[in-house]
């Protein structure tokens, strides 16, 4: 029987370890009693589907009434083989001469493909920190579920991007992917407030990716610290569901636009400046998409920058937040989104203004008459740096 | 008289108001009037021509007057007409 300072490898050498395909077919036989002797909250995340839960720190206790035949075969596993190596061992002690371990474990099993059963519904752990989501009967485990399971880019951790990626890191959507290239700024610290005062000169993928693991450890951050270009936007935009766009420039949102329907991937797009803001969410053939709203950008006169006119922080939180509600309601499959609304809000006067889009008929990107493109022409875009300066476009 | 709503980034041109009553039976002459009252305002609303803008979007209360009959949608005194250049914010000048 092992001392706790006997090391595994010894320990190994008495256990019988078999290979994946054994174990298969035993478990398929019918004939072994199969043991998870893993933590509950790792039995949650996903198990073997004949497997009985008997974590290792009980086993010993209830081994007697589960297998109560000292002969039947037992086999153990855990996630790779450490844990059931030393339970085997133990039960040997006790009298069990029949017990194997899967060697590799779960690890192991998912790695070659094997099935695992993986929970209906949340960890015990997310039960607790969603249950004011699940509690709404409109979101409930499923939507919550949804969420967790959802991928949303965004474009910015800025004015917009910051206190989006809050929200949604929060909600617990599972992968939050951020495109920046930019690093964080005293100037930005008014509004975006992702950020610290101790982050100025980090890379804004990097700060926002700190706030978001001390939040939400459930959500996976992925950096993408690079401008969107004609070169990378469809490989970037397309591992995800939801993209919100909180550019600070024309040709990146038309090229987003552009790509966005062609791998029909919905929007939420908002914009700020001042005191106020716009929003609305571009499902593909849905609904209008950006180049509906706007066929061309204004000149640089009519479209100043925060950074030229200024911008009131709180304003640029709301957007954000209605934005993260978009994407929240988009992925759930819950409410109504602004599909086909431009919403306006001016923060001076608290009003908002609901405007009605149309999708355009004749829109050079989503128009009936568009033809499909090509594969091949798939990753090519227009130059729209050119058209936002206002010169002829060659297509 | 038909409230014409002003974007901030025309609020200059109209002393800072961000509504303005104009007069006129159609968007086309309430606009004008507009422009006739704050001279500042025409460039960014008309083209030579006497168009409207492609890059602004005008609404009568909350349709799009592209949908409608463009400049020539009949205006009555209690609708409002709402002028929309994109913006894209930003934080780089």
């Amino acid at each position: 029987m092992a001392t706790t300072a006997e090391p595994l490898e010894q320990i190994k050498e008495r256990i019988d370890l078999i290979p994946l395909d054994e174990a298969r077919e035993e478990i398929e036989s019918g004939d072994v009693e199969l043991i998870d002797v893993r933590e509950p909250h790792e039995w949650d995340e996903a198990h073997l589907e004949p497997a009985t839960h008997v974590p290792q720190g009980e086993l010993l206790e209830r081994i007697d009434e589960l297998v109560p035949d000292r002969s039947e075969r037992v086999l153990l596993y855990c996630r790779t083989d450490n844990r059931s190596s030393r339970a085997a061992d133990a039960l040997q002690g006790l009298g069990y001469d029949n017990v194997g371990v899967i060697r590799g474990g779960i690890v192991g099993w998912q790695e070659a493909g094997l099935p695992v059963v993986e929970p209906e519904g949340l960890t015990a752990q997310q039960r607790m920190r969603y249950s004011r989501h699940t509690l709404l009967p409109e979101v409930g485990v499923d939507g919550q579920v949804k969420l967790l399971n959802s991928k949303v880019l965004l474009i910015g951790a800025g004015g917009l991007g910051a206190p989006s990626a809050f929200y949604l890191a929060a909600a617990g959507v599972g992968t939050l992917g951020i495109v920046d290239d930019d690093v964080v700024d005293e100037t930005n610290l008014q509004r975006q407030v992702i950020h610290t005062t101790e982050r100025v000169g980090m890379p804004k993928t990097q700060s926002a990716k700190l706030s978001i693991e001390a939040l939400n450890p459930d959500v996976d951050v992925v950096e993408h610290r690079a401008r969107l270009d004609t070169d990378n936007i469809l490989e970037i935009i397309e591992g995800y569901d939801v993209l919100v766009d909180g550019a600070d420039n024309f040709p990146t949102r038309y090229l987003l636009n552009d790509a966005s329907v062609r791998l029909r991937k919905p929007v939420v797009s908002a914009s700020i400046l001042g005191f106020d803001g716009q929003i609305s969410t571009f499902v593909p053939y849905e609904g209008p998409c950006y180049r509906c709203l706007y066929p061309v950008p204004p000149p640089p006169e009519l479209a100043p920058s925060c950074g030229a006119a200024g911008v009131l922080g709180v304003m640029a939180g709301v957007m954000g937040l209605l934005q993260a509600n978009e994407a929240v309601k988009l992925v759930a499959g819950i409410g109504e989104p602004l599909i086909g609304r431009l919403l306006l809000y001016d923060s001076l006067g608290t009003r908002f203004t609901e405007l009605k889009v149309k999708r355009d008929p004749d829109c050079p990107i989503c128009g009936d008459a568009v033809p499909e493109i090509p594969e091949s022409e798939m990753g090519r875009f227009p130059d729209y740096e050119a058209f936002c300066a206002g010169t002829p476009v060659a297509h | 008289m038909p409230t014409v709503k002003i974007p901030p980034v025309l609020r200059p041109q109209t002393g800072g108001d961000p509504e303005v009553s104009a007069d006129g039976g159609t968007v086309g002459d309430v606009l004008r009037a507009l422009a006739e009252a704050h001279p500042g305002t025409r460039p960014q609303l008309f083209a030579d021509g006497g168009e409207l803008n492609r890059y602004v979007n005008v609404y009568l209360n909350d349709e799009d007057v592209r949908v409608l009959d463009g400049l020539d949608t009949p205006v009555s005194t209690s609708d409002t007409v709402v002028i929309l250049p994109a913006m894209a914010g930003g934080a780089r000048d």
